[in-house]
């Protein structure tokens, strides 16, 4: 364990002495910030145009109105950042050949893919913590449900994980940091999108894309929604995202 | 300490290392010698588990470096040839950081930082980026990661190289000092570096061991008379057959107006010929042993010549 966080801390190291992290974040909460100001300006004026209809009034609900699609807008930034973030994790060891360096101290491969995996994570529970500030200024002025919001969050960070395991594994295929963000990007988008593809499909193939879908599993937890099948789905695609790291790099010692 | 038992490693088609055996002793330096792409830089990696053999063997101390490759890398420091730094760390946490993933113990770890700072000489640049400090620094600072947790066995893919004269001999004296209580394996161009801190060399061309051997033993293989070459204040053929007179002298010839003096391994006829020069006043200006220098050493187990 302790070389695990050997890694974890060198690598956390270098996301925030290198630009890298500062300008990921800032980019971040910018596009994340004005994404919530459009979307409470827009839940205001909803209110104001309410506010003579009692009835209607009652219907508006926060969580639905910002906070879910809050929710979704995120993911889809996580989607575009996440590959920058990754993308030098295993290509930039092997491009300035401190691979050697990893590969031959008394560390193994899972220490090393863990230690990296975890620094990966804390940049993403940054990323999720600072704009849960915004969420504390609704509670401020308005009276939202916490248990949505915290499963919303939940499911951001269960999808990022996700997203960095897929990011860690195409690192490991090529020292080129640009290729290994196109080929994160590429399939993330691709299976972001493979539930469109179920609408046209039939029998068994529409419950299997859907399945396969990130989309249809996120949906759900942006409702507050808790299943259990979303959380197996992307637990597996974590672990098969590392699983197929680690093949990458003990591909190296077949004789 | 060191054993390599008929050794093979192919990448793809190309054979880099083919049939490669020689050992090392504890204790001693060994210099790894060879024209660019023999087969260096993929021995020392298969020796440190960095790579994969395709046959064969390698033991380190005792060890198997491909069935027991962790007890292998706890008692292994290495020097790649491209030095393994990461730009955005100081010196100094790039040493902590290794110290962690060598082993070293959290309570040792300040020490050891601090042992390697100071032998590899880099107390001034310690707080720096590696990105900001010069070559010579930079190859300082992977020797120094090297060194760190105090490695039974050390591998070094050309040392010395991108440092200037003043530092090429510090890092000579380093190594030197380090003879006894570790076993080190050195890749080298520096022919002279070889004379001056190896106790035997191996030598090897396209992947194939062409010689291996302590330096005398090796010239003692290539050179079957040792001799001296001679010059005299006033030469002339006629000095020729005083010289073929003295006991033990073999073979005499002129060469770039001086005599070449030969006699069969093993004896030493260099009193006997002093002494007959000096006691007939020829006035003797210049003698000098025709034993194999290193370079000559080298090219002719390289270009598999024997004799001149």
């Amino acid at each position: 364990m302790s070389n695990v966080w050997a890694v974890c801390k060198k690598e956390i190291k270098t996301y925030f002495t290198s630009p890298i992290a500062y300008v990921a974040i800032t980019v971040y909460l910018v596009l994340v910030g004005f994404f919530f100001q459009s979307l409470i300006w827009w839940f205001n004026t909803q209110s104001m145009q309410m506010a003579q209809n009692p009835y209607y009034l009652q219907q508006m609900n926060i969580n639905q109105m910002v906070f879910s699609p809050l929710f979704h807008n995120i993911s889809i930034i996580l989607l575009l950042m996440i590959p920058l973030l990754t993308m030098r994790l295993f290509s930039e060891e092997k491009k300035i050949k401190t691979d050697e360096l990893l590969y031959t101290s008394p560390i193994s491969i899972n220490q090393i893919i863990l230690g990296k995996y975890f620094a990966s994570l804390f940049v993403l529970l940054v990323m999720l913590l600072l704009t849960g500030i915004l969420s504390l200024l609704t509670f401020i002025y308005g009276n939202p449900e916490v248990k949505p919001i915290l499963i919303g969050y939940l499911g951001l960070f269960l999808m990022g994980a996700a997203f960095m395991a897929v990011g860690i594994f195409f690192s490991s295929v090529t020292e080129n940091q640009i290729v290994a963000a196109v080929l994160t990007f590429g399939s993330l988008l691709l299976f972001w999108v493979l539930n469109w593809a179920s609408y046209s499909a039939g029998g068994i193939w529409k419950g299997v894309l859907n399945y396969v879908s990130f989309f249809q599993h996120f949906d759900d937890m942006t409702k507050g929604i808790l299943d259990t099948t979303d959380l197996v789905y992307y637990i597996s695609f974590i672990f098969l995202g590392l699983f197929l790291t680690h093949s990458v790099i003990q591909s190296r010692k077949w004789r | 300490m060191i054993e390599v038992e008929h050794l093979f490693k192919k990448y793809g088609d190309l054979l880099a290392v083919q049939d490669l055996s020689f050992s090392v002793e504890k204790g001693h330096i060994w210099g790894l010698l060879g024209p660019n792409a023999a087969g260096k830089t993929t021995t020392m990696r298969i020796l440190t588990g960095y790579l994969p053999a395709t046959d064969g063997k390698a033991m380190v101390a005792g060890y198997d470096v491909f069935e027991q490759p962790n007890e292998v890398k706890r008692i292994m420091g290495y020097l790649p040839e491209n030095v393994p730094l990461y730009p955005e760390m100081t010196v100094q946490s790039f040493l902590h950081f290794v110290a962690e993933i060598k082993q070293v113990p959290t309570s040792d770890r300040k020490k050891a930082v601090e042992k390697s700072i100071s032998l590899g000489a880099l107390e001034s640049v310690r707080g720096r980026l590696i990105k900001n400090i010069s070559r010579g620094f930079r190859q300082r600072v992977g020797i120094a990661q090297a060194l760190i947790h105090d490695p039974q066995v050390l591998i070094l893919d050309e040392p010395t190289i991108g440092l200037d004269p003043a530092q090429i001999i510090e890092i000579r004296q380093l190594i030197k000092s380090l003879k006894g209580d570790h076993t080190i394996i050195l890749s080298t161009h520096i022919l002279a570096e070889v004379t001056q801190t190896c106790d035997g060399v191996v030598i090897i061309n396209e992947g194939k061991l062409m010689a291996s051997g302590s330096l005398e033993e090796l010239t003692a293989s290539l050179q079957e008379k040792d001799g001296v070459f001679i010059r005299l204040r006033e030469g002339g053929k006629e000095k020729v057959e005083h010289f073929q007179n003295i006991p033990g002298v073999d073979d005499v010839s002129t060469r770039d107006d001086g005599y070449q003096v030969e006699w069969t391994r093993g004896k030493d006829s260099r009193d006997d010929i002093t002494r007959y020069i000096v006691e007939r006043n020829w006035g003797l200006l210049e003698m000098r042993s025709l034993a194999l220098g290193i370079e000559e050493l080298y090219l002719r187990v390289i270009t598999g010549r024997t004799e001149q």
